[in-house]
């Protein structure tokens, strides 16, 4: 058994005081100057441990503030109130939303995953991933304890194909060639999303935490110059679409990505004789008819496919095809051409949660590739003001390699005792075992319309309570 | 029969805190001339005169339901009617600050707000929320039938074997809240307002406080993966003994209490070290089939032979085979608990994605219990996200044959679901906590009451829709699908 997987993580602190849902209004006109004001009562005693931040200019008390709402029930006069705070509403968008978006920012702080108290308080389900639920074991399945270290689950995959059958001489001697096989520990690779105002010390830090993590960082081939060539080994180098490679400069490189043209087949052919030791990704969109497109990748040798769906987990030309059915149709379409193990899927697009990554694997792909919340774990607000070449409101190109580093290390940290919280409850110790287990899947299609589908006669004068 | 048994009373118990929060505020300008006029005509004791005119229970305001608003009735113009922004900071699309006030309401007063909140349904979309109980033309009705005549009690054990048929007089019995999450006097409240109404409230995993004693008969006990504070002597106690397998806030994961929680009194409970985090293991690990969960069963009926079993798992694909499994394994009671429920600190993604939710569950297990023909030999008990009389009705319709009450009863106890029971000295309102400081914010005469009069509250709501139906007890109900629309599948 391989050593134990662990991401060692560590509190590393924001920069920038993270907004909040809701903000407290005090009025101190008609205070009555109790003794005992509820102020000074305050449990977290916020009220006392307040300050302001010279730097913002904002005062941090709404950031401790913990919701309990003592103060506001016990102000004799009412003159303390909550307000919901407008700006975290409107943080982010409709896939981005500004829980997701600040459960990244506390994931990327403390590298704990989030637990609260007191149930779920979220829709019955949604869109996309959100219309499926993962299985548990009890009484006859045998679950595994993972997170809290007492049986090892590994979260380990393997990139590359793996032959369809081996060929041995008369002698006995293996005459195919062996797979060329890279293994990394968790089934994430970090990619640089396609906006951000990333300098060169943010990607510095992205390949350290790469490194660390043991996975890879996937960028523009052109940008791995100066120190980046030091972290070869955790990098993927992105070919551009047109740029006609020859595979120069691939020295020391695992594992290199070539966008899906229509003369991709020759780029990777080049590549391959070049460097036979470098493995090759074919990133192809998530368009119509993108099942024969893979199908077609295979064919042609190549043994890695990254999808990429749109930063909102869908199709790239039908929002109503999300992620999570493409994988299951393309997983689907290799498995009855018996092609399946010949290649490595990687899921890509709107991926913003632990869960995203569990659930992209249940439904086909081996790993996933993620954009975006490597970049709000160095508290991105996905503003997009640096898309209009506004500057950061919180200054992502001032931050240190080693600080970018241990966030995105924290954020997978918390990602990874995730992912052995949804593996352990499923009673699977191994995550290639969860490649395309839809049927340890509860999936909201199949099963409200067999649930509920039935309920809809109502009878002639009859009310509805 | 306890038909007749005298219902406890419902006691007017309001918010221990100062200012309780509403929907509404009124907001009274220097302009009032002090008139009275707002007093008369307002409905429900908003605003009064000691001396002065004033505004005091802004929360009892309808808003713009009111038949009679004071803020047009005012001579002067001096009212004016506005949202409490409080109000929507709160809750959430489950618990929407409507529920959370309205079941502050029953709380208070025994009965079901009179306007001006939604009290029977939650904004999530979908399950509970989009399904609504057909109620036939009110002349084809018994609504003339009495109350008392309405049978709401439930017979726990259903298997005819050697041991004793334990009624509860309301269909619905307190989940687990272990010692140790929950404060003693949370405890005790429970369990005396559940004594109270005639049925049971569960300890969880983290002990047996002597300070349950004389409500034994009410107590279920807990045997879960830890075994925390499980002795013999625990299990001879009670009527009712419960096996945990797992919990729908965490299914397939185990428990997890912080060590800031871990007091010397609860470390004495559990025979744990102070200060020192503990975990409940999943799953029990002398359990992997049915047959170990016999063996399981088994244990508990030598050492008390007069308490029935329950059996509370969660809600994975198979769990129509773990129902079947239970009830041949000897359970009286499966209890399943859905993955939305649940009051314990757990992993967000948890809470979210593992196990199905228990509008799904209950119609698959009811239905293999009776092609398997022993659907009238075992009670089915759901939970898992019942917060209101109304989720209670539809579940029962959906094939339970009752519901266990968990997050409601602590809101009745003013919780307001701010999350944070897990971390620090806990919840910082008294209820989920084990800091002496914080307990001492609840008087148990004032818990009890507030849950007392939520039952009541409960209890007369599930006989008003019963009497909407027609229907003369709670078991007509059982499986009554036709009483049921479901808003996305209805004909339009």
């Amino acid at each position: 058994m391989p050593a134990k997987y662990m991401i060692h993580t560590q509190t590393a602190p924001n920069r920038f005081k993270p907004f909040t849902k809701s903000g407290i209004i005090a009025w101190t006109e008609g205070c009555l100057g109790c003794r005992a004001c509820v102020k000074k009562q305050c449990v977290y005693r916020v009220y006392i441990n307040r300050g302001l931040d010279t730097k913002q200019m904002i005062d941090s008390i709404d950031n401790q503030c913990m919701n309990c709402l003592r103060c506001v029930q016990g102000c004799p006069m009412e003159l303390i109130h909550k307000s919901i705070n407008p700006e975290y509403a409107a943080l982010g968008d409709s896939h981005w939303t500004p829980d997701i978006i600040a459960q990244l920012w506390d994931q990327a702080e403390t590298g704990k995953i989030p637990v609260s108290g007191s149930g779920y308080s979220g829709p019955f389900s949604g869109p996309g991933f959100d219309s499926m639920w993962t299985d548990m074991s009890e009484i006859v399945r045998p679950t595994r304890d993972g997170i809290h270290g007492r049986e090892y689950i590994s979260t380990g995959i393997d990139l590359g194909g793996t032959p369809r059958h081996l060929t041995f001489t008369d002698s006995g001697d293996l005459e195919s060639d062996q797979a060329l096989l890279v293994n990394i520990p968790l089934p994430i690779i970090l990619r640089i999303p396609f906006f951000g105002s990333c300098g060169k010390d943010i990607i510095k830090g992205w390949a350290m935490a790469a490194r660390g993590l043991g996975t890879f960082l996937a960028l523009p081939n052109e940008m791995i110059k100066g120190e980046l060539v030091d972290f070869k080994e955790n990098l993927i180098p992105i070919i551009s679409p047109g740029q006609h490679c020859s595979g120069d400069g691939l020295e020391g490189v695992r594992l290199v990505e070539v966008p899906w043209e229509k003369n991709c087949k020759d780029i990777s052919q080049k590549i391959k004789q070049a460097h036979p030791s470098v493995l090759i990704s074919c990133r192809t969109p998530l368009v119509r008819g993108v099942e024969e497109r893979v199908l077609s990748i295979v064919d042609s040798g190549v043994s890695i496919v990254c999808l990429e769906g749109s930063s909102w987990g869908q199709s790239m030309d039908d929002n109503s095809i999300f992620l999570k059915d493409i994988i299951r149709s393309i997983h689907l379409a290799l498995v009855e051409n018996g092609m399946r193990d010949e290649v490595t899927i990687l899921a890509s697009g709107g991926l913003a949660m632990a869960e995203h990554v569990a659930k992209s694997i249940i439904c086909g792909a081996d790993g996933v590739v993620i954009d975006f919340p490597i970049l709000i774990a160095l508290e991105c607000r996905m503003c997009g003001r640096c898309t209009k070449g506004l500057p950061c409101p919180v200054e992502i190109d001032q931050a240190e390699p080693s600080w970018v580093a241990s966030r995105v290390i924290n954020l997978l940290g918390a990602w990874h005792n995730q992912l052995l919280e949804v593996m352990g409850a499923m009673g699977i110790r191994d995550v290639r075992r969860l490649r395309g287990e839809a049927g340890r899947a509860i999936f909201f299609e199949d099963l409200d319309r067999n649930t509920f589908g039935s309920l809809g006669k109502i009878g002639e004068g009859y009310e509805l309570e | 029969m306890n038909l007749n048994k005298e219902l406890p009373e419902v006691v007017i118990t309001p918010s221990r805190f100062k200012n309780p929060i509403g929907k509404y505020r009124l907001h009274r300008t220097n302009e009032c001339i002090e008139c009275g006029k707002c007093l008369e005509v307002c409905p429900y004791d908003v605003h009064f005169k000691i001396g002065r005119v004033r505004t005091k229970n802004h929360y009892r305001c309808v808003g713009p339901e009111c038949p009679n608003p004071c803020y047009e009735a005012c001579p002067v113009e001096a009212l004016s009617l506005k949202r409490n922004p409080t109000f929507d900071t709160m809750g959430d699309f489950r618990w929407t600050p409507d529920l959370l006030v309205s079941t502050w309401y029953m709380a208070e007063t025994g009965a079901v707000p009179p306007k001006g909140l939604e009290y029977r349904i939650g904004d999530s979309g979908g399950g509970f929320d989009r399904l609504r109980l057909i109620l036939p033309p009110p002349h084809r009705t018994k609504l003339a039938m009495p109350d008392e005549e309405v049978h709401v009690g439930l017979e726990l054990n259903r298997r005819n074997d050697s041991f004793p048929k334990i009624m509860i007089d309301v269909p619905f019995y307190g989940a687990g809240m272990s010692y140790g999450s929950v404060s003693i006097i949370t405890m005790l409240s429970r369990v005396r307002a559940a004594a109270a109404l005639g049925t049971f409230s569960c300890t969880g995993e983290g002990g047996y406080p002597d300070e349950l004693k004389p409500y034994d008969d009410h107590v279920i006990t807990q045997v879960a993966t830890g075994l925390f504070g499980v002795s013999e002597e625990t299990i001879q106690r009670v009527r009712i003994v419960e096996f945990k397998y797992a919990q729908g806030a965490k299914p397939g994961l185990g428990g997890h209490l912080l060590g800031d929680k871990v007091t010397p009194a609860v470390a004495r409970m559990r025979e744990a070290v102070v200060g020192y985090p503990l975990f409940s293991p999943f799953p029990f690990h002398s359990v992997y089939s049915v047959e170990d969960h016999k063996k399981h069963v088994d244990w508990i009926k030598a050492i008390n032979p007069n308490a029935l079993i329950s059996v509370k798992v969660s809600t994975p694909t198979d769990v129509d085979m773990v129902a079947i499994g239970s009830y041949y394994a000897g359970a009286h009671i499966i209890h399943l608990d859905g993955s939305y429920g649940g009051t314990g600190a757990a992993p967000d993604i948890a809470k979210k994605n593992i196990a199905m939710p228990i509008e799904y569950a209950v119609p698959i297990v009811h239905k293999s219990l009776q092609k398997e023909g022993v659907r009238d030999k075992i009670t089915l008990i759901a939970s898992g996200g019942i917060r209101t009389p109304h989720d209670a009705a539809k579940i029962i319709a959906l094939g339970a044959d009752g519901v266990c009450t968990g997050t409601a009863e602590l809101v009745a106890l003013e919780c307001i679901r701010c999350h944070n029971c897990e971390s620090g000295r806990g919840c910082a309102r008294g209820i989920a906590t084990t800091d002496p400081a914080l307990m001492r914010l609840i008087d148990l005469n004032w818990g009890t009451q507030r849950i007392i009069n939520l039952f009541m509250a409960w209890r007369k709501e599930l006989i008003r829709i019963l009497k909407r139906l027609g229907m003369k007890s709670i078991g007509e109900l059982v499986g009554r699908t036709d009483c049921l629309v479901h808003l996305d599948y209805m004909n339009k």
